[in-house]
């Protein structure tokens, strides 16, 4: 990709337009988030950058609005929320989705097409279809729960959202998974079946450790649309279960806190570490695989 | 104290005989508001006083803009997971006339005055459903920039449609109410004619018509943090919003604002009780209904936001703002100095026609 | 080879057909496939599919005409809508009836709004006719009282209704009107009515006792009130009257009969239905209002479809809605061109990032693949608001543009509350998706054969274009369809920066949904939307093939 000491005077221009070209691109990609980050220190209670911020004054910056993050009990809780509903809905959709994966990229599967189609559905069904049609499906499960099964209102609350973004977040583990199953070789399940290796050892030695990344990266997808999903929770869930998306939607509609954009910055600084993270997992997988670092 | 328990225990004879006593009454309870300073406001003078006395934890859920669809939804799917709501005089009659509201008797399930009045002439005419328990009397008005009006600023309602004097853009709500009844004000319809005329097909036309005038330089809000975002930044020149934000805004933000009065139209906020609720939670709401609209509550809440209490009798009460010690009384909207020219909103009026207004208006707006 | 030996099947080592023994074998794998899928299966048939199904049924669903005025729509069945004059008195007399059970149970406002959506003004009609129902009765009320004080007593009502002792109760009629307010009301009356109308008074005076035995069970299952001590319903007293007017009491010798003779004798009016109606408002008097509501009386309906596409049904058949109401197919329309201008903006910018990831050394392209990452993992609300702090007029590339001079301070750009901040916000939101699988199918491009092709003598852009783009092709599919697909469904964002002009079909189901509840309508645009996606799909499949989607 570098640029070779034969290249004309046209290839120079074009290459190095090219790098302006991406590097413009890129500035589009990430100067939301670069805005988001000063604002968040702004010291008055609007999204505006104040004349003070911008003559850089001391007095125009504050981290009041990270205080009340972490003092204000109703953000306190949804945070909570999201990082009790999040994970165990991403488990969820791992495990049931990595499965079905494995399913589905086993040669004569019938109704393979249709049965794909209804697994990703959840994915292209709007938002807010799925939302309202969910409600009704999880309040007479939750009536159930209740009156039957006789369990907490709160904890029912909460199995009803997680297995509500479940659902959502399945899409992405499937299609996560059976990509990097296409690509996997069969004749090492073979070979590890040949030597003695029960399936289940074959499949937690041999093929889980391969399609780790798969999985992974259809996880963080999972979770992300748990952690960033406003629309169903809204329906599904009940005061008691706010998510972070939720205390940030109602904030960006009733009230003026840039709170919301501290919030923001500290899950920026999170998703830097998380996509840390998956890299150097990948860098490991692929040393394992022994393909080259790269 | 003595006399509020007496009143409850009558209460729970009278509307749920035999059906709840009052310890069986759930520690737990979800209210439903609008969110921001306003809940901060209930918080303060109504909800840590009632957990303190109660023991009970308060849940806020700030749903209150939905909360139409979602009581209807909760009820169809015999769900209902809200205990007490906060909503504006026009949801709160779709709720009560759609039974998705219970009924209140106001005289035995509300306080009575600290002077013996009963609670149906303490509220008087602003009791204007039977479900509807109201808190405050707030107003929707205009705001505008000092620095963008030049030397003249806009006094009269009708500047807002005057766009030589007064270039730029204007936030309006993203609804027929409040915009229909200025536009036929300012098309020459006096006052008092209004709502006879915006009955009639051609009235709604000429209202239309009117805000046709100004739809290219409006930016529609349907939230109640837009406009004031809007004041702040310098996007438009004025906004209707809640005289409580704009108040927010420049007494607690110090934003260049001004308040414009003219043509304030009044409306309520205030509680309705779901139907459908267990006796045991019904018992509980009714209790914190009765504690949260007595006359010193309700003279509390002022404390923290300019809006005028529901009760005649809680307006004496009215004292200075709590964090800011300023005198509330002249930023409330039935201030007489503020509510020189103010208009009457209709409820009936809008409960009859919100539904054919809603259609109307969301099809001329997406033209 | 003889022959016999090509004949006889070929066994396996246990010695079955080798046929079969595979047959078998694949079946157990089959098995195992469908063993795995299953759980999944079942949890998204059941917690996902079934009801987005049942929420989409109420797109045709419309048994609220009938379940709120089920005798008047009966009645209005038989009645000619094409015909110039109004419907017969026995309509307006089961309407009466009807809803004025609806309005004691709160029902008829619900039916207001299902119409108004079909005919503005229905609503309105609906609401001012529920209060002004009691008048007509208080009138008759009064007269009653004039023959016996005890007409007013809920004591009276139910021993002349009940019969005399020992005579036979019509079980059917209460069955009927248990059924009809169960349907009514969508809750079940619980619990069992002391209270039967005898079989003689329902023969004697039919409408009474239907009537009467609706009253009993709304009062005493319904409202749990004890049902001597209620006062009756007004109408039950236009009832009374309407069957005096004919009922023939001279066998009659049940409880309370003379006091039922002496009303008939005292001339009391018979009620006039259409007058009573044409008094409350005058739209009732109207033919228009009733071909409304017979044709949007029937069970299903097609009518929310119709009005998704700015159709709607009339008496002469399907049209076209007014002018000033047809805003859908708009919609339609500029959600799919806008759904496509941000996937076009999406390949123009993610195809040479992709590119440029996947032709850098691994770890630069990987640190440079979080700048694409790091968006995507932003809230989506966080994002959106931050193009609102960007875009607007007094916004910061509004400010910077000023700075450097390109843009005069008086004129500043209006690119929010309009399509470009929609489409600026969303190709920003979707970029990721569209960057993401043209990556993994670039990444799998041998840069060989672009080497090879020059070495034959082709240019830099013969090169590209003959044999890297051709390759290059499954990505900007599997790209392009996933962010068109996630376009169309988008609403919150638009919301927020789109004003009126930048918003899509979504926006409109959400308003449908949480404002005007017109949730058949949400429906039906809700159905149109998802087939138009499913088609998306299917086409997709067959192009690139799902499976083919890689996902960082």
């Amino acid at each position: 990709m570098s640029l070779p000491i034969y290249a004309t005077f046209g290839q120079r221009v074009w290459y190095y337009a090219f790098r302006v070209i991406c590097a413009i691109i890129f500035i589009f990609l990430i100067t939301p988030i670069l805005v988001v980050i000063p604002l968040s220190f702004n010291a008055e209670n609007f999204f505006t950058f104040t004349p003070e911020m911008l003559r850089l004054d001391p007095e125009g910056y504050s981290l009041k609005h990270y205080q009340d993050f972490f003092t204000n009990a109703e953000w306190q809780r949804s945070f909570k929320n999201s990082l009790i509903i999040a994970p165990i809905a991403t488990v969820i959709a791992v495990t049931l989705g990595t499965l079905a994966a494995i399913g589905l990229s086993q040669s004569h599967v019938p109704f393979r097409r249709a049965i794909m189609a209804i697994l990703i559905s959840p994915m292209i069904v709007p938002l807010i279809i799925s939302a309202t049609g969910m409600f009704f499906f999880y309040s007479k499960i939750g009536n159930f729960m209740e009156g039957t099964m006789g369990l907490d209102k709160n904890f029912v609350g909460y199995v009803k959202v997680i297995l509500a973004h479940s659902v959502l977040g399945i899409p992405f583990v499937i299609i996560t998974v059976t990509a990097t199953l296409v690509g996997f070789d069969r004749s090492l399940t073979r070979a590890a079946a040949s030597m003695g290796a029960n399936p289940v050892t074959t499949f937690f030695k041999v093929q889980m450790p391969l399609i780790l990344p798969g999985v992974i990266s259809g996880g963080l997808f999972a979770f992300i649309t748990s952690f960033d999903e406003v629309v169903v929770v809204l329906f599904v869930g009940s005061a008691s279960q706010k998510t972070l998306p939720w205390q940030m939607f109602t904030g960006l509609r009733e009230q003026i806190s840039p709170t919301i954009l501290a919030v923001a910055t500290i899950l920026v600084v999170i998703s830097i570490l998380l996509l840390t993270m998956v890299e150097l997992l990948r860098r490991r997988s692929e040393r394992l695989r022994g393909l080259s670092p790269g | 104290m003595k006399l509020r328990k007496s009143l409850m225990a009558t209460t729970a004879l009278t509307v749920a005989a035999g059906m709840a006593v009052a310890q069986d009454m759930p520690m737990e309870m979800t209210i439903v508001s609008w969110g921001g300073a306003y809940t901060k406001s209930q918080q303060n003078a109504y909800h840590t006083p009632y957990s303190e006395m109660t023991g009970v934890t308060i849940i806020n859920d700030d749903s209150s803009a939905e909360a139409v669809a979602k009581l209807r939804a909760m009820n169809e799917a015999g769900n209902i997971t809200w205990d007490v709501v906060d909503v504006v005089a026009a949801d709160a009659i779709r709720l009560c006339d759609e039974g998705l509201a219970m009924e209140i008797d106001f005289d035995t399930m509300l306080a009575p005055a600290p002077d013996g009045t009963s609670a149906t002439e303490d509220f008087g005419d602003l009791l204007v459903a039977d479900c509807y328990i109201p808190q405050i009397v707030y107003s929707t008005t205009f705001g505008y920039r000092t620095d963008m009006v030049g030397d003249t600023p806009p006094t009269k309602i009708c500047d807002v449609f005057d766009l030589k004097a007064f270039p730029g853009k204007r936030s309006l709500e993203k609804r027929p109410i409040n915009n229909m009844e200025w536009a036929l004000m300012c098309d020459g319809v006096a006052k008092e004619d209004v709502y006879d005329v915006l009955a009639t097909e051609e009235g709604q036309d000429q209202a239309l018509a009117k805000l046709d005038t100004i739809k290219d330089e409006v930016i529609w809000w349907s939230a109640g943090a837009d406009t004031p975002q809007l004041l702040a930044d310098g996007e438009v020149v004025m906004g209707s919003t809640y005289n409580g934000r704009l108040f927010s805004l420049i007494e607690e933000q110090d934003q260049p604002v001004a308040m414009l009065w003219d043509a304030q139209v009044f409306d309520l906020d205030g509680w309705i009780i779901p139907t459908g609720l267990s006796p045991e939670r019904q018992a509980r709401a009714l209790d914190y209904v009765m504690f949260a609209t007595d006359t010193q509550r309700l003279a509390d809440q002022a404390k923290w936001i300019s809006y005028g209490p529901a009760r005649k009798s809680s307006a004496p009460l009215v004292g200075q703002h709590a964090e800011l010690g300023i005198e509330m009384a002249p930023h409330m909207p039935t201030d007489p100095a503020n509510a020189a020219n103010t208009f009457l909103y209709n409820y009936e009026f809008w409960a009859d026609y919100r539904d054919d207004m809603d259609a109307k208006f969301q099809a001329w707006l997406s033209q | 080879m003889s022959d016999t030996a090509s004949k006889a099947p070929v066994l396996a080592a246990d010695g079955t057909p080798l046929k079969r023994s595979l047959n078998r074998a694949l079946r157990v794998q089959k098995m195992r496939a469908l063993a795995l899928i299953a759980p999944l299966l079942l949890f998204v048939m059941l917690s996902f599919i079934m009801p987005i199904g049942d929420m989409l049924f109420r797109s045709v669903e419309n048994q609220i005409v009938e379940n709120t005025l089920p005798n008047a729509t009966q009645e209005l069945a038989k009645w000619d809508g094409s015909s110039e004059d109004l419907p017969p008195e026995p309509v307006f007399r089961a309407l009466y009836h009807d809803m004025f059970l609806a309005a004691e149970l709160k029902r008829h406002t619900r039916l207001g709004s299902r119409l108004n959506y079909e005919s503005t003004g229905m609503s309105s009609l609906f609401r001012q006719s529920g209060r002004k129902l009691d008048d007509a009765g208080k009138d008759y009320r009064k007269l009653f009282l004039v023959v016996d004080e005890a007409w007013g007593d809920g004591a009276t009502w139910q021993s002349v209704m009940g019969g005399a002792e020992g005579a036979t109760p019509d079980a059917a009629l209460v069955k009927a009107q248990k059924s009809q307010i169960y349907r009514l009301d969508g809750e079940a009356p619980r619990g069992q009515l002391d209270f039967a109308p005898s079989q003689d008074v329902s023969a004697l005076l039919p409408l009474t006792a239907r009537e009467y035995t609706a009253f009993a069970i709304v009062t005493s299952l319904i409202k749990k009130d004890d049902l001597a001590a209620t006062k009756p319903f007004e109408s039950l007293f236009v009832a009374l009257a309407d069957d005096l007017s004919t009922a023939d009491l001279s066998g009659y010798d049940g409880p309370g009969a003379d006091n039922l003779r002496a009303l008939q004798a005292s001339g009391l009016p018979t009620p006039n239905y259409t007058e009573i109606f044409g008094e409350m408002d005058k739209d009732w008097v109207n033919i228009e209002t009733w071909r409304t509501i017979q044709i949007h009386a029937e069970p299903y309906t097609s009518g929310y479809f119709l009005n998704a596409v700015d159709m709607q049904k009339t008496p002469t058949g399907v049209e076209m809605q007014p002018e000033d109401r047809q805003v859908l197919i708009t919609l339609f329309v500029r959600t799919m061109i806008m759904s496509l201008t941000i996937m076009f903006s999406c390949i123009l910018l993610g195809y040479p990032i992709a590119w440029l990831l996947a032709n850098l050394p691994m770890r630069q392209a990987n640190v440079l693949m979080i700048l694409v990452l790091l968006p995507f993992w932003t809230s989506l609300l966080v994002r959106t608001s931050a193009w609102k702090v960007m875009l607007q007029q007094q916004g910061v590339i509004n400010d910077v543009l000023v700075w450097i001079g390109l843009v005069a301070d008086d004129n500043r750009l209006i690119l929010i509350n309009n399509e470009t901040g929609t489409i600026i916000a969303m190709t920003h939101i979707l970029l990721p998706f569209m960057i993401l699988p043209m990556y993994s199918v670039m990444q799998t491009i041998n840069p060989t054969y672009l080497r090879a092709a020059k070495s034959l003598g082709a240019t830099n852009w013969t090169a590209f274009w003959r044999v890297y783009f051709p390759q290059s092709i499954p990505g900007i599919g599997a790209g392009s369809i996933l962010v068109f697909i996630l376009s169309i469904g988008y609403y919150i964002t638009p919301e927020i920066v789109g004003g009126t002009k930048g918003v899509f079909i979504s926006n409109r189901i959400a308003y449908h949904i949480s404002s005007s509840l017109n949730w058949g309508l949400a429906a039906a645009l809700g159905t149109i939307l998802l087939v138009a996606v499913l088609i998306l799909y299917w086409a997709y499949d067959k192009i690139v093939g799902i499976d083919n989607v890689k996902l960082g």
